[in-house]
């Protein structure tokens, strides 16, 4: 994977300024209503300062000083979230700022349709979609589009980070090129698919910056819960203030609890901590994203990753290493396994492909076969063709050749020999294994098979057996006959397989799950692909594939890579789980808080409360002011963990609760009464309560 | 030393046996009355019941949006009260009127009509010095049972939500009541009713009797008292459903501690499994019309574990002495001679264990009806009805809203620990999004808020504050538990509080309508919504929902979100009379 995009590091000190900056500018209502659970904060922000301001004026219903310091404390927490928020932003910024040199405003030349010689010269913005535009080399491509004539190398290092330059050509599944990338050879034309501001590289820009980022359905499930609990303590505190009057009345002595007071204990029971971190966490998944790679065209479709069911996973360069390889040499009858390993071994010396090179490999490991200098015993080179559908090697006395058995066949037939039955059987037997015959002949004698293998990746099988512990289906999509597929399938360790695969039974079966009840994701670069791809609800379109596939895909992946579905599920949970986890330990922190409030703010009133102090905190007022600094710090100690996201692990869905429980929510409640009692001896020994 | 005593023990274990051996058969009979009709395994099951909807002109195959379910329930709740509102105005006029009871004023009209409409039972009356035969069995009676049917009624339309695949129907509300009350709650009562019978409940029209004294005694004005007016009536009928159908409202005032309501051990422990007996085989109804009984058996061990928790603790809490006493060297712990622990308010022929045993089911139900004085409780043992009504009414709570109450707290539940396990939360084959937590939200969020907010209200103005007989944090007990037993359709009452004042009377009635609409609203919205959602089969990395762990996870939701709402309030009462209770007093 390409680094390019790798973000700066967290406590990066120029981000670090700029997010400090910005949680000050983030101060206005208008940003500060968007989280109703901060804005509750907020509120009481003002509250506390108009008392403090009383206070000072002598008016006065706690001592200045506590008050200054609740406030204090109160706007520093609000400043906190603001900055856990600024610098998810400011790690998705900096990688705009690498995408928007990409952007910059560079010149076209127009072509006309008749005439594709004459061209004028034109911005890039004021290009139109249907367009064409000739690009030649040097030459930045303009804008988004579908190439209809020529075929060039083009350098996609600004998208992709990827340096090495790749072809784009008219036709097929290599027709789209970005705007923003740059043509290093030969020229293309392009016909120009998007309106200005809404290419690849803008929504790029818009994705990584936040700009567009609308709340997912997920989080506002989360957001309006939140809400509802920020309402239920505001309930609980304000009902306190007569609650209160009602006691000193009844109890005749102490005082009734102040609004400061009352203010404090709203903001440490709300769910400030995921509140704070609420909008963090969803950023810097979308930021975990684009480090991999991967752009989403919505954060819906990465919280749809983390609930997908099946993963549909084309065979070739997901699940098998794109090429073949020779796995064993079977020899025809009356044939000794030397001299047909030798016969393998010489006709594909000079052949380059892996195939060939693979033959070579197995020769020398299974009999020793040295390699000759060809040139030296006079031998040439006889290619492989569409036509011939075989390769060999031709010497004075020798003509070796190996192919399908079908070419073969007539090649021996031509020589004055016959096909043996034998080697029929053989051929039928390797194909119902999964593999490809390769026939081996000499002139009129066929020699015997060579066994062509797909091979599995390394370790995929692993990857599987995790994904089925997550309860996530892995079905193998494959243009192989159901033999083959099944014997491939049965190897890597897959679910299911869909065999012989055509785009109308992908879609099928897409929506044949999705009527089951599951989610789909898949991976797709072919224009055929595209119905498909609309359909599943997580769609990758490989970076290389056409446009129309990256259009019906709601994420592209910029390494065109198809084993990345299974980072992008990882990323999706991990970004659900970031937040369940940190709601858990922020209701879970307000047992301890309780402890420390409640007997403070009734000291006066009920001294006997004091039974329930059991952090014995110095005074009440160092209590309260302790709680309030452990529920505004707790939200810096927990940015690392909402940016970077909680560990992901492979696991069942009742050990993966069991195991965030114990750590979330058994932590959240034990935190909470170490910290505050470290605070409050802190405080005591600074003499500041 | 742990101050319980061996027969105590006995009892409640004995107890919790019972309720759970019933919980199966009578499961699986009210599964068959309720199940869905799109499994066309619902005929008419007798010729009454399709007398009746042809009476009422009910066509039964006609299903309901959520929304035209909740119309309906509206609607029939709400003539419903009209009529009780109505006979309660008119009784003079009406027959069975021995006593010549003139009308109900109208404060407490509203009030008992929305009381016994919303199967609450709070009684700002005396039913003897108050209310008529006729009143009594047409206006309350019939409330009892159509109120419990409308919970079953609603419990059985949520689990069609679950089970059915977008659908746009829940059911017909009339189906599901006429078939609850004919099937379910009559037959029950009226065996229940022949057994109280058969015990000694009184079940008459005669006028009240004039008995003479066996031992005259000596009134307050110093002037002989010879005879006694003995109050009778058609109470065996209205006892059985009061019990059955969480509802509670005694025929007499003192309720079930009055001798002609439970006049022996047997109709004692008869009434108190038949307050839990019906919403804890709902749950194994539930389990099967969701077609997963596992389910079900999931949803009750939640309702019984912490039940069975708070019920050790308020029995453990009665059974101690009061420290103040023992300072004064009077012996109050149990032994051979005596029960020991905390007798006020308690009759002597139930002792401490039953007493608490009914304490607590009547508060972990919504039935409201006592056979103690909780007002008497020690602060612990009060605390422990008080926070179980404050836990939204739903460890059993009342017949069908109890269940669909812990739903609310089960979706919440599965949707935060659903995001810990990085996936769409999912709750029985359903998908669990933004409309049904807002609407779960709403729904625990109402009688929270209404408990408070009446509360506070009720410390702030005079005319609530003069119905306190006690001062101090006592006093402060009494109206939080007012409040919270009426937003919560609970019923009962602490004592010590005179609520048969127009403040409390109307204040009380309005917490009682929102707290009984404002959830089951809700509840039928998102039964709606889940209807018409697809079915997600369960994998892997689906959270189950039948295992202990998720089990432990709902009684913590339902736990932490009582206690984080109402801790401070309960510190500024109960607690603050237990930690000064227990101080030790200061040598004179």
């Amino acid at each position: 994977m390409s680094t390019k995009h790798l973000p700066p590091s967290m406590w990066d000190r120029k981000l670090v300024r700029e997010a400090i900056h910005q949680s000050f500018l983030k101060l206005t209502p208008r940003v500060q209503i968007r989280n109703p659970v901060m804005f509750v904060v907020y509120v009481g922000c003002f509250l506390t300062t108009l008392l403090w301001l009383q206070s000072v004026l002598g008016h006065s219903e706690e001592p200045a000083s506590f008050i200054l310091g609740i406030t204090l404390w109160l706007w520093v927490t609000v400043l906190f979230a603001n900055f856990a928020e600024a610098l998810a932003e400011g790690r998705g910024k900096a990688q705009a700022a690498s995408l928007k040199k990409a952007r910059q405003d560079v010149s076209a030349r127009r072509v006309s349709e008749k005439n594709k010689q004459i061209s004028e010269e034109v911005s890039a913005h004021d290009l139109r979609s249907g367009d064409l535009v000739i690009v030649k080399a040097g030459e930045i491509v303009p804008a988004d589009g579908e190439v209809v004539e020529g075929v060039a190398s083009v350098d996609e290092s600004a998208i992709t980070g990827e340096s090495a330059p790749v072809v784009r050509e008219s036709g097929g599944d290599r027709s789209a090129v970005t705007g923003g990338t740059k043509v290093v050879s030969d020229w293309l034309i392009i016909r120009v698919t998007v309106k200005p501001g809404e290419s690849f590289l803008d929504r790029m820009i818009a994705m990584v910056e936040g700009a567009q980022r609308q709340k997912t359905p997920n989080e506002i499930a989360l957001s309006i819960l939140l809400a509802a609990l920020t309402l239920v303590f505001l309930l609980a505190t304000a009902t306190l203030l007569p609650f209160s009057i009602y006691s000193v009345e009844q109890a005749g002595q102490g005082r009734a609890v102040t609004v400061t007071v009352l203010v404090a204990l709203l903001v440490c029971l709300a769910p400030t901590t995921i509140g704070a971190l609420l909008s963090a966490i969803g950023i810097a998944g979308m930021n975990r994203l684009s480090q991999a790679n991967v752009m989403a065209m919505s954060g819906r479709a990465v919280e749809a990753a983390g609930d997908v069911d099946v993963l549909l996973l084309d065979k070739t360069g997901t699940i098998t290493l794109g090429n073949r390889q020779a796995a064993e040499f079977i020899v025809a009858d009356g044939v000794s396994p030397e001299e047909l390993a030798a016969a393998a071994h010489l006709s594909s010396l000079p052949d380059e492909t892996p195939e060939g090179r693979s033959i070579v490999v197995l020769a020398k490991q299974l009999h020793g076969i040295r390699a000759v200098n060809l040139e030296a015993i006079g031998a040439t080179f006889v290619p492989f063709t569409a036509r011939t559908r075989m390769s060999g090697v031709n010497s004075t006395d020798r003509e070796i050749r190996k192919g399908a058995a079908d070419a073969v066949e007539g090649y021996v037939r031509s020589q004055g020999g016959a096909f043996p039955t034998g080697v029929k059987s053989i051929v039928e037997r390797v194909a119902k294994q999964g593999g490809t015959p390769l026939v081996v002949a000499e002139r009129a004698r066929v020699l015997g098979v060579i066994h062509l293998k797909d091979v599995v990746k390394g370790g995929i099988a692993e990857r599987f057996a995790e994904l089925r512990r997550m309860g996530i289906k892995t079905v193998m999509i494959t243009g192989d006959n159901p033999l083959t597929a099944a014997a491939i399938a049965a190897e890597a360790g897959v679910d299911d397989f869909l065999a012989e695969a055509t785009p109308e039974a992908k879609l099928q079966m897409i929506r044949d799950y999705q009527q089951g009840g599951r989610l789909v994701a898949m991976t797709g670069d072919g224009t055929n692909d595209a119905p498909a791809l609309a359909q599943a609800d997580v769609a990758v379109a490989m970076n290389s594939g056409t446009q129309a596939a990256k259009e019906a895909g709601n994420m592209v992946d910029l390494d065109s890579n198809p084993t990345k579905l299974i980072e992008i599920v990882r990323i999706g949970k991990q970004l659900l789980m970031t937040r369940g986890s940190l709601t858990t330990f922020s209701i879970a922190n307000d047992i301890a808080k309780y402890f420390a409030i409640i007997p403070a703010a009734f000291a006066t009133t009920f001294p006997v409360l004091k039974a329930l102090d059991i952090m014995q905190l110095t005074t009440p007022s160092s209590a309260i002011l302790s709680a309030v600094i452990f529920n505004a710090i707790i939200i810096v100690f927990l940015i690392p963990l909402a940016l970077n996201g909680v560990k992901h692990v492979a696991l069942g869905a009742g050990e993966l609760l069991w195991r965030n429980l114990v750590i979330y929510g058994f932590g959240g409640l034990i935190v909470p009464f170490i910290g505050i009692k470290l605070i409050d001896l802190a405080l005591a020994a600074l003499h500041l309560a | 030393m742990i101050p319980m005593t061996a027969s105590g023990l006995t009892q409640i274990v004995l107890f919790l046996l019972v309720l759970l051996l019933a919980v199966k058969p009578l499961g699986w009979i009210m599964a068959r009355v309720l199940s869905d009709p799109a499994d066309g395994q619902q005929p008419v099951l007798s010729r009454g019941e399709s007398w009746i909807y042809r009476i009422c002109g009910i066509r039964p195959q006609i299903e309901m949006t959520w929304v035209e379910y909740s119309i309906s329930v509206l609607m029939f709740n709400g003539v419903g009260l009209l009529v009780v509102w109505g006979i309660q105005r008119l009784q003079g006029w009406l027959p069975a009127n021995p006593q010549h009871f003139d009308a109900v004023p109208n404060d407490l009209a509203w009030n008992t009509a929305i009381s016994f409409a919303t199967n609450t039972n709070w009684q700002a009356y005396g039913g003897e010095t108050t209310m008529s035969y006729f009143t009594q069995m047409i206006a309350l009676t019939v409330q009892n049972f159509v109120s419990a049917a409308t919970g079953i009624a609603v419990l059985a339309a949520l689990a069609r939500g679950f089970v059915r695949n977008t659908s746009q129907t829940i059911g017909n509300f009339w189906v599901d009541m006429t078939r609850s009350t004919i099937y379910i709650l009559l037959p029950l009562s009226a065996g229940l009713a022949l057994l109280l019978v058969s015990q000694g409940v009184v079940q008459t029209f005669e006028p009240y009797r004039t008995v003479t004294l066996l031992e005259p005694t000596v009134g307050a004005d110093g002037q002989p008292v010879t005879t006694q007016t003995l109050a009778l009536g058609p109470a065996a009928s209205q006892v059985a459903i009061k019990q059955l159908g969480t509802n509670g409202g005694g025929f007499f005032n003192v309720n079930s501690a009055h001798p002609f309501e439970n006049p022996t051990p047997l109709t004692n422990f008869l009434e108190v499994i038949s307050i839990l007996i019906i919403s804890a085989a709902l749950c194994f109804t539930f389990g099967m019309l969701i077609k997963d009984r596992r389910q079900g058996w999931a949803l009750l061990a939640a309702m019984t574990i912490p039940f069975a928790f708070l019920l050790i603790c308020c029995y453990w809490a009665e059974q101690q002495p009061n420290p103040q006493w023992s300072s004064l060297g009077i012996e109050a712990t149990a032994n051979a001679e005596h029960s020991g622990g905390n007798m006020e308010g308690k009759e002597q022929r139930f002792g401490i264990a039953n007493s608490t045993i009914w304490a607590v089911a009547t508060t972990a139900a919504s039935n409201g009806s006592v056979n103690a004085m909780h007002d008497s409780f020690s602060p612990l043992g009060g605390l422990i009805p008080m926070w179980l009504m404050q836990l939204g009414e739903v460890l059993f709570g009342g017949v069908g809203s109890g269940l669909y109450g812990l739903v609310l707290f089960a979706l919440i539940a599965v949707f935060v620990s659903g995001l810990m396990v990085g996936r769409t939360p999912e709750y029985l084959g359903k998908k669990i999004e933004a409309f049904e937590i807002k609407m779960a939200m709403i729904g625990i969020l109402i009688p929270c808020a209404f408990v408070l907010i009446g509360t506070a209200v009720a410390v702030s103005a005079t005319v609530g504050k003069s119905s306190v007989f006690n001062p101090g944090p006592h006093g402060f007990s009494e109206i939080l538990y007012a409040f919270s037993s009426a937003s919560n359709n609970n019923g009962s009452a602490f004592g010590g509080l005179n609520a048969n004042t127009p403040f409390y009377n109307y204040a009380l009635g309005l917490a009682m309508l929102l707290g009984r609409y404002g959830v089951l609203v809700p509840v039928l919205a998102i039964a709606g919504s889940l209807a018409s959602k697809k079915i997600t089969p369960p994998s892997a990395g689906t959270l189950p929902t039948h295992t202990p762990l998720f089990v432990g996870l709902l009684i913590g939701t339902v736990m932490i979100v009582g206690a984080l709402t109402f801790v401070p309030a309960l510190a500024l009462g109960p607690v603050v009379e237990h930690l000064t209770l227990n101080q030790v007093p200061k040598a004179p």
